[in-house]
């Protein structure tokens, strides 16, 4: 019988094999064009551009597009290239993504091990905000930015990614926790292990594959975000706002190429992520989903 | 007063009470088993024993210390579990002293009680490796040394050897036994399985439905059985129990009782006190080593009486060969030797030691005899 399988397996599989990964390979190609586009272009002088084909591989090779973009192109009023904006989004991303995960860790650690009355309740409540747009909070956040001071400015910015975040981050450390065995915190326990030092020492040097899965999403999530930028940005911007004034200034040329090297310095970062951490992302989504 | 004094203590759930007034006074040294079903409240009381668990009313004490309230990790007590609950980031030998470390016990002296736990356990060459790397019989040894480094007060066992296979569970019962013998220290254990308690404990509580039925030696749990429940529970096969009408003949009480073919047969009680159910209806128990053939009869005993009876299925099981006959319309099993001539639809004399008969009240299903 296996025998068998194996047999029509290998047959039909030539055959099979070929179609798949023709059809792959198309989806792959279909997929990859944009990225081909923006990287060709964003390596072209301008007049080749606006004078030739879009598709075509650049004549003379340049940087400079990426150079301006970077350093000297106009972003609204100012020539300060995207430099300033890059770093206004790194210095919120991580310390929201930061403090989300470790909320969220926390979080999920205390819902699915020193349960109390009304825990699912909370819960509950907490994955609430995975469903509220952001539109809708938009005015009550910027009056409570503005009274607690921090309107306009990078802390307020984190503030606002961090408490958007900690439904997620909560869902995901809850979900993990929930199946991790309870009895080994009752032996950390009766070994005199408090409530943090459990948590540090028992729970979190296991946690590695739902941090991956969590940083990743909330990395992607806070980096790619406009609308809080936007509007509460004020003048400390994110990335993605400086990208849009980059792209949208209606005066002048558009310079395609510097517009091209912009957008890929924009996506740098998550992509980054992705290549690095990818790996474990299935693999903490589908942690706890099958007893191991 | 004992070393482990546990008192009028209940739990409840809400307006559900699950334990009903335990009192379980345990002397250093002794080796107490909790044994019950699932779900008669044995983990409940241990875990409440650790600190685990809340206690909804009455005390636990360790050496004259009330417990309730205090911390598990405070009341010098270690705790081994039912899934070893070994730390799976750990290293054996940092599982082992990590309750050490969390008491500020300084390095050189973790090292050297890890040293002779290990040791002890014959598991020094395990220390570097972690509990994934381990078979369940490692895992076992490393959950007791964890255990024993702390050298507590008390020992709690979780049902630690339910996950073992069969074989391994037998080896490591006996690894139990032995250290108990040799540290002598005050050990609480909760089992499902009755042979574990019968071989481990110096005392036994029967638990079930949230109440300690008896509490005992295994001798006294075993021959004199506080009422029906514990009487089928403890032993294997379980103790035979047949409605008899007590009879008075020649001044002594005997148990009238039907055998197949419908004649009465009379069992003489070796108890006088059962003249006062004369005529009435009791339920007698009878252990399955107390039928036996007439040659396999214990020599030391005073009342063995025949029994005339035809034989349904015989199971020769190596050591013993189990025959199961119909008595009072209840099947009953007897014990004989491996090599009774004994044969399935037979008619044969059966001797039953009376001696070893124990008695209950039908209604209440309490003992009343001996």
């Amino acid at each position: 019988m296996a025998v068998a399988d194996q047999d029509t397996a290998v047959r039909t599989g030539l055959v099979t094999r070929v179609f798949i990964y023709g059809i792959l390979l198309v989806f792959a190609a279909f997929y990859l064009l944009p990225l081909f586009v923006m990287l060709t272009n964003s390596l072209k002088p301008l007049p080749e551009i606006t004078g030739g084909n879009m598709m075509a591989l650049p004549d003379t090779w340049t940087f400079e597009p990426w150079r301006q973009a970077w350093s000297s192109a106009q972003i609204g009023v100012e020539p300060t290239g995207l430099k300033p904006y890059f770093m206004n989004s790194i210095l919120m991303v991580v310390p929201a993504v930061a403090i989300s995960t470790m909320i969220g860790a926390l979080n999920g650690y205390v819902l699915t091990k020193w349960s109390f009355r009304g825990d699912k309740i909370i819960f509950g409540l907490l994955l609430f905000s995975c469903f509220i747009p952001f539109q809708i909070v938009l005015i009550p956040m910027a009056s409570v930015l503005g009274k607690l001071g921090m309107a306009g400015s990078i802390p307020g910015l984190v503030l606002v990614h961090v408490v958007y975040g900690i439904g997620f981050s909560t869902l995901y450390y809850r979900n993990y926790y929930a199946v991790f065995p309870t009895e080994l915190v009752r032996a950390a326990m009766i070994d005199g292990a408090g409530f943090f030092r459990i948590f540090w020492r028992i729970l979190l040097p296991v946690s590695g594959p739902i941090t991956v899965v969590c940083v990743i999403w909330q990395f992607t999530n806070i980096w790619n975000d406009f609308l809080f930028g936007a509007s509460f940005g004020g003048q400390t911007q994110p990335m993605t706002v400086a990208l849009n004034n980059l792209v949208q200034s209606s005066t002048g040329v558009k310079e395609y190429n510097v517009h091209f090297a912009g957008a890929i310095l924009a996506a740098l970062p998550t992509l980054l992520v992705y290549i690095v951490a990818g790996r474990y992302f299935v693999r903490g989504l589908m942690a706890g989903s099958v007893k191991g | 007063m004992g070393f482990l004094d546990i008192k009028n203590v209940t739990k409840s759930y809400g307006a559900v009470e699950v334990l009903h007034r335990v009192d379980i006074s345990v002397q250093e040294g002794e080796f107490l088993v909790l044994v019950g079903p699932s779900g008669c409240g044995k983990s409940t009381l241990l875990n409440m024993i650790a600190g685990l668990e809340g206690i909804s009313s009455g005390t636990i004490s360790i050496d004259e210390r009330v417990m309730n309230g205090v911390h598990p990790s405070k009341r010098n007590i270690a705790m081994v579990f039912q899934s070893y609950a070994l730390y799976p980031n750990m290293t054996v030998g940092q599982n082992m002293t990590f309750g050490l470390e969390m008491h500020g016990v300084p390095k050189p002296e973790r090292e050297a009680a890890l040293k002779d736990v290990a040791k002890l356990l014959q598991i020094e060459n395990l220390l570097d490796r972690k509990p994934g790397q381990l078979s369940g019989g490692q895992r076992q040894r490393v959950a007791m040394g964890r255990a024993l480094v702390r050298q507590p007060d008390v020992f709690l066992f979780d049902e630690p050897l339910s996950n073992l296979d069969a074989k391994l569970r037998v080896d490591m019962r006996t690894e139990i036994k032995k250290l108990h013998d040799k540290l002598k220290t005050t050990i609480v254990y909760v089992t499902h399985d009755q042979i574990e308690a019968m071989t481990l404990s110096t005392r036994i509580a029967v638990m079930y439905q949230g109440y300690v039925q008896q509490l005992g030696t295994p001798k006294e749990i075993y021959d004199t059985p506080a009422n029906v429940y514990v009487a089928t529970f403890m032993g294997s096969p379980a103790m035979n129990v047949l409605p008899v009408r007590v009879v008075m003949r020649d001044g002594v009480p005997h148990a009238a009782v039907r055998a197949q073919d419908g004649a009465e047969q009379y069992l003489r009680f070796s108890q006088s006190n059962l003249a006062a159910w004369d005529g009435r209806e009791i339920l007698l128990g009878v252990r399955p080593e107390a039928i036996t053939d007439p040659d396999g009869a214990d020599r030391n005993s005073a009342n063995i009486v025949p029994l005339s009876n035809r034989i349904g299925v015989t199971e020769p099981a190596g050591a013993d060969t189990f025959v199961t006959m119909e008595l009072g319309g209840r099947d009953v099993i007897a014990r004989m030797r491996a090599d009774a001539n004994v044969v399935s639809g037979q008619d044969f004399t059966f001797a039953v030691n009376m001696e070893k008969a124990v008695a209950f009240d039908p209604a209440s299903e309490e003992r009343i005899a001996p």
